[in-house]
């Protein structure tokens, strides 16, 4: 369990949160840019010393003013990814692994290191200068080397954000190795959902140097409250597994709580865990299930509740669908002629499922 | 080989690469811990520090020279300390050319290393933070390699700026072949005596000094350009 109360007051910039998170999968701290995110990481990192926090990490005190505790960066068992490339330019990429390794309270064995830098795939750039590396290789060196410290808590301030989307694509499957292979917590700093979409398991979402809600991944999104400030990226995350293989059609038959769902085939094997993302845009509701329609998707669903969007015109309506949450955005008049209302049944048609690792 | 100079010229050359050589290396360990500072500090007190430092720059010479010679003589403050502490007056001595070369000269090295560290900003350090290292660790094996080439320029410049220094020697140091006498004053000795020939050899050399260090400054520091 992570701890943290900040909070700061500077002239344009404000940071007041007190958050309990769990310290273990990884937990997204996402927000626009100014939302303070990136100076609460650093807080907890203790980069930034934020006059009268508090961090206590599982039990340890790392910051506690008023007991006149504050432990250095350099003393926390922290890996850091920083946004843009912070490799030292002056050594190798074997010695900026090293450099870490060295300064750890717990060095990996030989095979942790291989271990990594294979999950990494940067074994054959171990001898190039930093300036020689592209800039997803230079990520995924930093990456490996923040996870070499053997840190009890990686923090990663919006490790893509300088990368072009070819790169990201490269990186966002390791960063999901990560999570499926290593025990160690990661706070997440980012502003892009499809990247939290895919990679967190809880969601803290921060606006103004606030904490709007804190939970997990698919009941946050969920939240009627929120989605005006996701705009267009609106919608809900749903954990899914892989039930069937239609090969004629290309398509793959995945299943939630709340029904089968058929998305594009990646290959992906039968009875593998996989999360799809439903945008609220691409979800239409009808009182009867509509035969004759292109939309291969449609799933039983009641109403829970309506929701205020950020147009006048729109609405978002959530759903349970076998108690797992849905969006839909609709027009006012829409869920007024379908005189949708709490506990009414309808059919969710869902135009499109993103099928996110 | 140096048959062409006479012993006293030779004397003056030895003095000189002596004097600066010593000063180069006072001056990167004292300057290193002011530039590190002015580079990274907030205080208000940088504004000040950074003009005392830099003063040499735009002092006249001989200006500087007399106040080193009232501070360091029998009736300075200076003075009495060494006095006082068994070391006898600085003036017309071999160490006090090179406390005052240390001052004259502090600018040349101080100012590129300051220029080294704010360039190399906060972010390796913050690296090196998260990575374990201490804060002198840090210092030692990030911010000083990264600064080599601002390390490199400073001693270059304080090398060579402590060479060519005479206003400063000529107020405080005298002109006591092989104790105080440097290259320059060895020069302005033979003008003044009409021996131009050995005045040629002289100046031909610092022509030729100054020359190869510009060159090593320009060609050993990598240019900040990126491809």
């Amino acid at each position: 369990m992570i701890e943290a109360r900040f909070k700061l007051d500077y002239p344009g910039f404000t940071l007041d949160v007190d958050l309990s998170l769990p310290s273990a999968g990884i937990t997204a701290l996402f927000g626009q840019s100014g939302s303070g995110k990136t100076t609460l990481l650093r807080a907890i990192a203790g980069l930034e010393r934020v006059p009268g926090g508090r961090l206590v990490f599982d039990g340890e005190v790392w910051q506690d003013e008023d007991g006149g505790v504050f432990l250095p960066t350099h003393r926390r068992p922290i890996g850091y990814v920083f946004q843009e490339a912070s490799l030292f330019a002056h050594l190798s990429v074997q010695a900026n692994l090293d450099y870490g390794i060295k300064r750890s309270e717990c060095r990996p064995t030989s095979a942790d290191i291989s271990r990594i830098v294979e999950l990494l795939g940067i074994g054959h750039l171990r001898d190039r200068r930093p300036d020689r590396l592209s800039g997803g290789e230079r990520q995924r060196v930093a990456i490996a080397r923040a996870l070499l410290r053997q840190p009890r808590l990686l923090l990663m301030d919006e490790p893509l954000a300088a990368l072009d989307l070819a790169r990201k694509e490269e990186i966002l499957p390791y960063l999901e190795q990560l999570h499926e292979t290593l025990k160690t917590p990661i706070l997440y700093v980012s502003h892009a959902p499809d990247e939290v979409a895919r990679l967190a398991d809880q969601l803290v979402v921060l606006d103004g140097g606030r904490a709007l809600a804190s939970g997990t991944l698919t009941e946050t999104l969920a939240r009627l409250d929120l989605p005006i400030r996701l705009g267009e990226d609106a919608g809900v995350v749903l954990d899914a597994t892989v039930s069937e293989h239609d090969s004629e059609w290309h398509l793959a038959g995945v299943d939630f709580p709340g029904g089968r769902l058929w998305v594009r085939d990646k290959g992906i094997p039968t009875g593998h865990h996989v999360r799809v993302r439903i945008l609220a845009r691409d979800v239409s509701l009808a009182h009867e299930k509509i035969e004759g329609s292109s939309i291969i998707n449609a799933v039983a669903a009641t109403v829970t509740a309506i929701g205020d969007d950020a147009h006048p015109a729109l609405c978002l309506v959530r759903l349970d669908c076998g108690g797992q949450p849905l969006l839909a955005r609709l027009t006012r008049r829409s869920a007024a002629t379908l005189q949708l209302a709490a506990g009414c049944h309808v059919w969710a048609q869902i135009k499109a499922v993103a099928l996110i690792g | 080989m140096f048959d062409f100079l006479d012993p006293a010229d030779l004397a003056a050359i030895w003095l000189t690469v002596k004097l600066a050589g010593l000063t180069t290396v006072l001056l990167l360990l004292i300057g290193t811990p002011i530039a590190w500072w002015l580079a990274r500090t907030g205080s208000r007190w940088k504004g000040p520090v950074g003009a005392i430092v830099g003063l040499p720059l735009v002092l006249p010479p001989a200006v500087l020279g007399f106040y080193l010679l009232v501070l360091m003589g029998p009736n300075g403050p200076v003075g009495a300390l060494t006095q006082g502490l068994g070391l006898g007056l600085l003036p017309f001595t071999f160490a006090g050319l090179v406390v005052a070369s240390v001052i004259y000269s502090m600018p040349f090295v101080v100012q590129p290393l300051q220029n080294a560290f704010e360039a190399i900003g906060e972010r390796p350090l913050e690296v090196a933070a998260t990575l374990g290292a201490k804060p002198i660790d840090a210092f030692f094996t990030v911010a000083v390699p990264l600064a080599k080439p601002g390390f490199l320029t400073a001693a270059i410049l304080g090398f060579a700026h402590t060479v060519g220094e005479f206003g400063v020697v000529l107020m405080i140091g005298g002109n006591i072949p092989g104790k105080t006498q440097v290259v320059s004053m060895a020069i302005y000795n033979h003008v003044e005596a009409m021996e131009y020939a050995n005045a040629h050899v002289l100046a031909g050399i610092l022509l030729v000094f100054s020359f190869v260090v510009l060159l090593a400054l320009y060609t050993l520091n990598p240019s900040r350009k990126r491809p």
